[in-house]
């Protein structure tokens, strides 16, 4: 990678940015310098030509970001914040359609089958490529709904007063440490607002990769559905090694409201040395439901806990929640549900998997608010360990302010059994065929719940790392 | 050539305890034998022996296929050289669809050169072939969905365990007891099965207490198996003799493998 184009960044004050490069090499035509401070943060504002509001919530979120100490619980994380880049635009601008995407990202794209996915059954499609949004499309019929599916920049140039209502409301700045980060130097994710009782059939997707050494990438989404809506919002990751430490820290922000349905499903596979640091929180009205279905493989640490705030009577939340941690890696993840009205109820489904000495936690907070009687919820974590060399731990917290509350509590720990792989073996499936077979078995509940193209690549990844072909 | 199955002086131990303590036994394809004896015996060991379970170590002797010395390999290397085990107690695969099991396992067995991540047998093929032979075996064909052996009944994973005898076709197929814990209906089909699908080509070890199971599969040679050893070999007429009147003449006439049947027994209670 070339650093002339760092170089000029760094020389140039605030206010001269249109005189950066065009960068050649890898695409990029603006990459601020390395770090973050309030000239980069000004930097990334400027670039965006942002309203004020948006900086001022950045520059205070940077303050806070400086303010807090970094969490004392969870992973190691050995991050130098002053030796990442927080902001790289790729392209001058986002494609409108696929012949305006450059070739070589459009390369990787269709690498990632996307087009061909599109084609199939998706309703739009948004793909990140580094920072910014390059490509996107939605289906025609769902602009007349009048649903909003864009870039989150977008969204905050051309739907003001939903951004200005919802955006950081969900998870202020002061929530935790990385979501200060992400709010003073967000940049991408999508944007979603969904018309009262609007239904959209087909899942909407995004998929998104991080592709420059040391960059973070720190992508914002907003959803909102309205009353009587429905969503299914699917976002994978694929992203390749490098040898420096990467850090991702992503904000995902959800309003449910009254008698709505949205389902967010992931499944993210990062490179090992990557940081993935993601705050994911739904708020929950009266008889909506909330679902994650979250699967993480990759990363050096992930520390990720989808929550669902059940705000009023009838309100549900399911977290469906695999990880899978190989050699080097660190899956700490699990789910969130806060109870804070009665009559509500949550699920929480976890399983991970564990090989060639990974460790895997669930960590999981069920809370009950006084006043939220009559609550229902349980939580069950499996967890499988392939080799003696591995680990997994169960962190369940439960807070409980009213006795008229039924909460349920399983944890099961699986090693590989001898005599299932056995039995397959004897059947003619080599070890790894049969212990393949086995861990794809283990998850085969929470991967039936995704759309059938994620359950296959899901499956295929699982191959992947149980061959060892995936570093 | 028929294929022949051959153990030589088998030792075997289980957690540094040694079970069979000098086994011989030739099968040839086509041939059926009963195997016999009480329990504890050694008639499940020398099967998982025979298998290539990784808990089940000879420490002596030799396991051959057609002449070579099998007794180091995998079990799926002997899976896919055309042996076949039913196991006695089945075991369950959370999650995992007979069906999608069984296209792996029928794939390998009959390409035993095929690689990691190669092509399966075509889909639309499979399906033809494992709903032919599930009609043949009476099973409903929404059997084919579940996950295998999860939730089923004891009739439902012997016949589920047929099920895959048929799919595999196996040179030599060891039944450990696949008639336990069957009513006498079932027994009944289980044995017809086992006939129907073409065990007459198979070279069949057939560990059983039942006498259905031989009725529909005539044994050409019964064995009897004491402390670790068989003991005795004769036609079907001793595997009458043995189910009509049981063991007490075999502990008689070979004392000292009954004196070896008993202090395995003993250890095996002081280790309980």
């Amino acid at each position: 990678m070339a650093t002339d184009l760092t170089d000029n960044a760094v020389a140039s004050p605030i206010g001269e940015i249109n005189k950066y490069d065009f960068h050649t090499e890898n695409t990029a035509v603006f990459k601020a310098r390395k770090g973050v401070d309030a000239e980069v943060v000004n930097q990334i504002s400027d670039i965006k030509n942002e309203p004020d509001w948006m900086r001022e919530f950045r520059l205070r979120s940077l303050e806070i970001f400086n303010s807090k100490p970094m969490p004392k619980w969870g992973g190691d994380i050995a991050i130098d914040f002053q030796d990442i880049f927080y902001y790289l635009k790729p392209t001058d601008g986002q494609g409108r359609t696929w012949d305006d995407v450059p070739e070589d990202i459009k390369n990787t794209f269709e690498r990632l089958g996307i087009p061909e996915a599109e084609r199939k059954f998706l309703s739009g499609v948004k793909a990140q490529f580094e920072s910014e949004v390059v490509y996107g499309s939605l289906q025609e019929d769902l602009g007349k709904k009048g649903v909003l599916f864009t870039d989150t920049d977008t969204a905050v140039r051309e739907h003001p007063e939903l951004l200005r209502e919802y955006f950081g409301k969900i998870i202020p700045p002061e929530d935790n440490k990385f979501a200060a980060l992400n709010s003073a130097v967000w940049s991408g994710g999508s944007f979603i607002y969904v018309p009262k009782g609007v239904e959209i059939e087909f899942p909407l997707q995004a998929y998104f990769r991080i592709n420059a050494e040391s960059m973070g990438q720190f992508e914002r989404t907003l959803i909102i559905v309205d009353e009587g809506a429905k969503i299914h919002y699917v976002e994978g990751c694929t992203a390749p090694m490098y040898t420096t430490e990467s850090l991702h820290s992503a904000v995902v922000e959800i309003i449910c409201k009254r008698g709505s349905r949205c389902r967010y499903s992931t499944i993210q596979n990062w490179a090992n040395n990557i940081y993935n640091l993601v705050t994911k929180r739904a708020m929950a009205y009266g008889d909506s439901t909330m679902e994650w279905v979250d699967g993480n493989l990759g990363s050096h640490l992930t520390m990720k806990y989808p929550a669902v705030y059940l705000m009023e009577p009838g309100a549900r939340g399911e977290i469906l929640s695999i990880a899978f941690a190989g050699k080097g890696q660190h899956q700490d993840t699990g789910g969130k549900l806060v109870h804070c009205a009665p009559n509500t109820s949550g699920q929480v489904i976890s399983k991970s998997i564990s090989k060639d000495g990974g460790r895997s936690s669930y960590r999981g907070l069920v809370k009950v608010e006084e006043g939220a009687t009559n609550t229902r919820c349980s939580v069950v974590c499996d967890a499988l360990i392939l080799d003696p060399e591995s680990r997994t731990d169960t962190y369940p917290y439960i807070e409980i302010a009213e006795p008229d509350v039924s909460i349920g509590h399983e944890a099961s720990v699986t090693r590989i059994g001898e005599e299932q792989l056995f039995y397959l073996m004897s059947r003619g499936l080599t070890e790894t065929e049969a212990s393949t077979m086995i861990v794809n078995g283990f998850i085969e509940p929470l991967v039936k719940e995704l759309p059938m193209e994620y359950a296959v690549e899901l499956n295929r990844l699982i191959e992947l790392q149980m061959e060892g072909s995936v570093g | 050539m028929t294929d022949v199955l051959k153990i030589e002086n088998l030792h075997v131990s289980v957690e540094g305890k040694p079970i069979l303590t000098g086994v011989n036994l030739g099968i040839k394809r086509g041939e059926t034998h009963a195997l016999m004896g009480p329990n504890g015996s050694g008639k499940s060991t020398l099967g998982f022996a025979i298998m290539g379970h990784p808990n089940y170590k000879v420490t002596e002797g030799r396991i051959l296929l057609n002449g070579e010395d099998i007794s180091e390999q995998g079990a799926d290397v002997r899976a896919r050289a055309g042996l076949f085990m039913a196991l006695q107690r089945p075991i369950s695969i959370p999650g995992v669809r007979m069906a999608d099991f069984l296209r792996h396992a029928t794939t390998n067995v009959r390409n035993p050169e095929r690689k990691e991540g190669e092509e399966l047998i075509p889909m639309r093929e499979f399906r033809k072939e494992i709903k032919a032979k599930m009609s043949q075996l009476q099973m409903d064909p929404e059997f084919a969905r579940r996950y295998v052996n999860e939730g089923f009944s004891g009739g439902e994973m012997k016949r589920a365990e047929i099920l895959q005898l048929a799919m595999l076709q196996p040179k030599f197929a060891i039944l450990d007891e696949t008639d336990s814990g069957l009513d006498a209906d079932a027994v009944r089909l289980a044995s017809q099965s086992i006939a129907e699908i073409g065990g007459e080509h198979m070279g069949l070890l057939i560990i059983t207490h039942h006498d259905k199971l031989l009725e529909h599969n005539p044994p050409d040679f019964a064995h009897v198996m004491l402390g670790g050893k068989i003991v005795e070999t004769g036609g079907v007429e001793l595997a009458h003799e043995l189910h009509s009147v049981g063991y007490d003449r075999i502990r008689k006439t070979y004392p000292d493998a009954a004196k070896l049947e008993r202090a395995m027994q003993e250890e095996l209670e002081e280790a309980v």
